[in-house]
């Protein structure tokens, strides 16, 4: 019961997890101001701000649905930690691992984008509406590339359990190599899943204000902050897991340093994709993700599946 | 060549390259020698020809007359636009532009400054 | 309006908008069926506080009906009144007044290439430019003092001078500003995210150009062969050799391409003047009280053609002056240009123009907050007290008044 509890509260949940996607958001601010050759935001600038916008006024408009829109942001936060549990982070094993808990993983992750949507659309706001129609038009067009990039190593390892996968993986190392173009894929969905430039419409700044969290402020909008930042962290190990799964024997302390710098190259590479992109419109990412991302994640399905067939078995 | 990630090069240049931005306030940036700052006043070489209230576009200055062929002057900083127009009506260049600029006060009082000959180019605020 | 319609305000206060000003728009799902613009939040009774100060004391006040083309205003003003004193300004100082509205010039079309970048969520784009501007600003103040409000003219000629070692800074600077804009040439025209971001957005066909009268880089990129530096050249224009640059993409993308030529256009034009600059004063003396008489200015500004008016009376302030910003004249383009485009687009189709809101508010109309009506002053007690407060300035009205046989009179 103590070990159930150390882990929810304290490691690798809640406490762990959210110094961890504070830290996240801190690499990915610094990094993204010394690719444009700023200075960017101290150590603390993550946590001085969720502390700001907790000691903040909340204010729930008027016209909006007051119990969704003040329950939307716990429900983002904990789908994301509950995610985190059944991910892999440095040994094989996740905390609670059982058959088929990638597709819950998945899922999980989905939550937060539904819940933006229900967030947005119930503050009845024009720019909290239109962004909320767009996180869910966005959704349809980068969740099929998701599932299907993370589909192809999963049907080449011959499960849906990630522990499994992983120890698959650690004993054919070579099979990564093959992954390396579904691991790109994923990257852009994670852009659309994270709502990052290219793929920030749902929140364009300079178009709908800030889309579904207009209407936000004080401790829901910190809470929605910080289950984006999990969402990042959560994501970011997904793909370290399927697509970097090397190193997994290496004892807690080393195999934990691992783990922390697999997380931060992926964070890194988001950040690197923010800095080179001018935001897409709407109709734009839908045809990127249809016409090329989508057919060429289930291409590379198929070739994994003909590998399955030829190689492995 | 049309491509996306086209900065990319430079982007990444930039990651070993020393950030542009100036860290001001530890570190103070040399203002040009031509700076239109803080004005300064020479109360012996004033004639009180009043020439530089005459054309002061937004009410800044006033040149009092104090004694026999003595005068002070009070400078609204808050009022000043820096356009030291001033400096060039004046005949006798009993005016002239400073390079100091930090001239944020607390208060609207202590942003009136005086000069006369016993305070001259002090910056004391009025009481 | 269909019953799915709906409108959204952006502005007066809103993130792609540096100013405000208020754009209903009507949309239909993402699409914008119409717009309107509603201007004059930024009224600041410039040319009415103009009419009660003197020439000198105005040329400061003109100089901040706009932040960024301060010189622009300035120079287009004093070229009025120097037209109505009839004074010759000297040879140099006009050089140094074509040098320092060129570097105005770098320094606006830059800053637009970051608002740009920023418009299409290309942050990286507005770090880089606004970085590299900071040359063209230091150069800025090198000159004039500092780096908005330059405050370089004076009726008669410039009030500073530029010295050699001056020159060579200018060079250099140029030669760097040079190397960039290459590469920010480069990066507009190759990324494919900026291309498709801008290219077919915003479309302003010629004759639509035309008839609405756009002017600036906004004309330009529609084909519209029209510089105000080459058709009726003012200060040192007439004797340098430049193109005016024109484009037949017709939309954002041949804006941003017309501005960024216009960067190469504008270095030429420094080196130039810098190597022809004569010798000699750099001010004639003017008179403090303006003879009579009326003067119509036009100026290139970075954004397009600034027109001023003034009328003299003969004392020493103006009787009457009207300050036409480039932006009022392109601001009507945009509700065109957005018909039945994305929402997306509105923030870098609004930037294309390269808005400068506060310059163009000449006049407000103010509402009752209870009953809605406009009237807060009727029309003829609104005359009456426009002549009396003209009577106490000195001008009379009332002679003009029975000559024109104004009923009520």
């Amino acid at each position: 019961m103590a070990n159930v509890l150390f882990n929810i509260l304290i490691f690798p949940g809640f406490l762990f997890a959210s110094v961890f996607s504070l830290t996240a958001e801190y690499v990915d601010r610094k990094l993204c101001a010394k690719l444009q050759n700023r200075v960017g935001p101290p150590w603390y600038q993550p946590l001085a701000d969720f502390i700001k916008l907790l000691a903040k006024e909340d204010i729930v408009p008027q016209q909006a649905d007051s119990t969704i829109f003040t329950l939307m942001p716990s429900i983002a936060f904990t789908a994301t930690l509950t995610a985190f549990f059944c991910i892999p982070l440095w040994q094989t094993q996740s905390v609670y691992p059982f058959s088929s808990d990638l597709i819950v993983v998945l899922y999980l992750l989905t939550i937060p984008t539904l819940t933006f949507f229900l967030g947005g659309w119930y503050a009845r706001s024009v720019f909290s509406m239109i962004g909320a129609a767009r996180a869910i038009i966005q959704l349809f067009a980068y969740e099929i590339p998701l599932f299907l990039s993370i589909l192809a190593p999963a049907m080449l390892a011959g499960t849906l359990s990630l522990s499994e996968m992983t120890v698959f993986y650690s004993h054919h190392p070579w099979l990564v190599l093959l992954n390396l173009m579904n691991f790109a894929i994923a990257l852009v969905a994670l852009l659309g899943k994270l709502e990052k430039t290219p793929f920030d419409i749902p929140e364009a700044e300079t178009e709908i204000v800030a889309g579904t969290f207009t209407e936000y402020s004080g401790r829901l909008l910190a809470f929605f902050r910080i289950a984006i930042d999990m969402e990042m962290v959560a994501g970011s190990s997904l793909l370290a897991a399927v697509f970097l799964p090397f190193g997994f024997n290496l004892g807690p302390a080393l195999g934990f340093i691992l783990y922390l710098a697999k997380v931060l190259f992926v964070v890194a590479l988001l950040s690197l994709a923010r800095t080179i992109f001018a935001r897409l419109r709407i109709d734009q990412m839908i045809n990127l993700c249809w016409k090329y991302i989508a057919p060429a994640a289930f291409l590379l399905l198929v070739v994994d599946l003909i590998v399955k067939g030829f190689i492995v078995k | 060549m049309i491509r996306p990630g086209r900065m990319i090069i430079q982007v990444l240049r930039s990651l070993f390259k020393k950030p542009a931005t100036s860290l001001y306030p530890f570190v103070k940036t040399e203002m040009p020698d031509k700076f239109r700052g803080k004005l300064k006043y020479y109360p012996e070489k004033c004639i009180g020809c009043m020439l530089c209230m005459k054309d002061c576009p937004s009410d800044a200055i006033v040149i009092k007359k104090v004694g026999e062929k003595k005068y002070i002057a009070e400078i609204n900083l808050a009022r000043c636009i820096y356009c030291a127009q001033c400096v060039d009506s004046c005949p006798k260049d009993a005016l002239e532009s400073t390079k100091e600029f930090e001239l944020a006060k607390l208060t609207r009082d202590q942003l009136k400054v005086v000069i006369s000959e016993e305070t001259q180019s002090s910056s004391e605020p009025k009481t | 309006m269909h019953s799915h319609d709906f409108q959204i305000p952006i502005g007066p206060q809103h993130p792609a908008l540096k100013e405000p000003e208020s754009f209903l728009l009507t949309m239909h799902g993402e699409k914008i069926t119409s717009m309107t613009v509603r201007l004059g939040y930024n009224h600041r009774g410039i040319e009415k506080a103009c009419e009660a100060q003197s020439y000198i004391q105005d040329i400061y006040l003109i100089e901040r009906v706009c932040g960024i083309c301060s010189h622009s205003h300035a120079t287009c003003f004093i070229q009025a009144i120097e037209e109505i004193a009839g004074l010759a300004v000297p040879k140099r100082a006009l050089y140094i007044r074509t040098l320092i509205a060129e570097l105005e010039r770098v320094h606006s079309h830059l800053l637009w290439l970051g608002v740009a970048g920023h418009e299409i969520g290309f942050d990286t784009l507005l770090m880089y430019t606004w970085r590299d501007r900071e040359v063209v600003m230091d150069i800025l103040a090198l000159l004039t003092g500092n780096r908005v409000n330059y405050s370089m003219n004076t009726i008669g000629g410039v009030r500073r001078d530029i010295t050699a070692e001056q020159k060579q800074e200018i060079l250099k600077a140029t030669d760097t500003l040079e190397e960039r804009t290459k590469y920010y040439i480069q990066i507009a025209t190759e990324e494919t995210t900026i291309i498709k971001r801008l290219s077919g957005v915003g479309m302003l066909l010629y004759d639509d150009a035309v008839n609405l009268g756009a002017v600036g880089p906004t004309a330009r990129a529609s084909g519209v062969d029209r510089d105000i530096r080459r058709d009726d050249p003012y200060a040192a224009y007439g004797e340098l050799k430049f193109n005016v640059i024109t484009d037949k993409h017709c939309d954002v993308y041949g804006r941003a391409v017309v501005r960024v030529l216009e960067l190469m256009e504008s270095y030429k034009i420094i080196r130039q003047v810098l190597a022809d600059m004569p010798e000699g004063p750099i001010t004639v003396k003017a008179p403090r009280k303006i003879p009579a008489g009326e003067a119509l200015s036009r100026y290139e500004a970075p954004r397009g053609e600034d027109v001023h008016y003034v009328k003299a009376n003969g004392t020493d302030r103006p009787e009457r002056v009207k300050v036409r910003a480039p932006t009022l004249a392109n601001v009507q383009v945009v509700a065109h240009m957005l018909k039945d485009r994305y929402l997306a687009d509105m923030p870098i189709v609004i930037a294309a123009i390269d808005p400068c809101f506060s310059c163009t508010d000449r006049l407000t109309s103010l509402r009752d907050s209870d009953s809605g009506s406009k009237n807060y002053m009727t029309w003829p007690a609104l005359r009456s007290y426009s002549i009396e407060w003209h009577r106490k300035q000195g001008i009379d009205f009332s002679d003009l008044n029975k000559k024109f046989k104004v009923p009520g009179n």
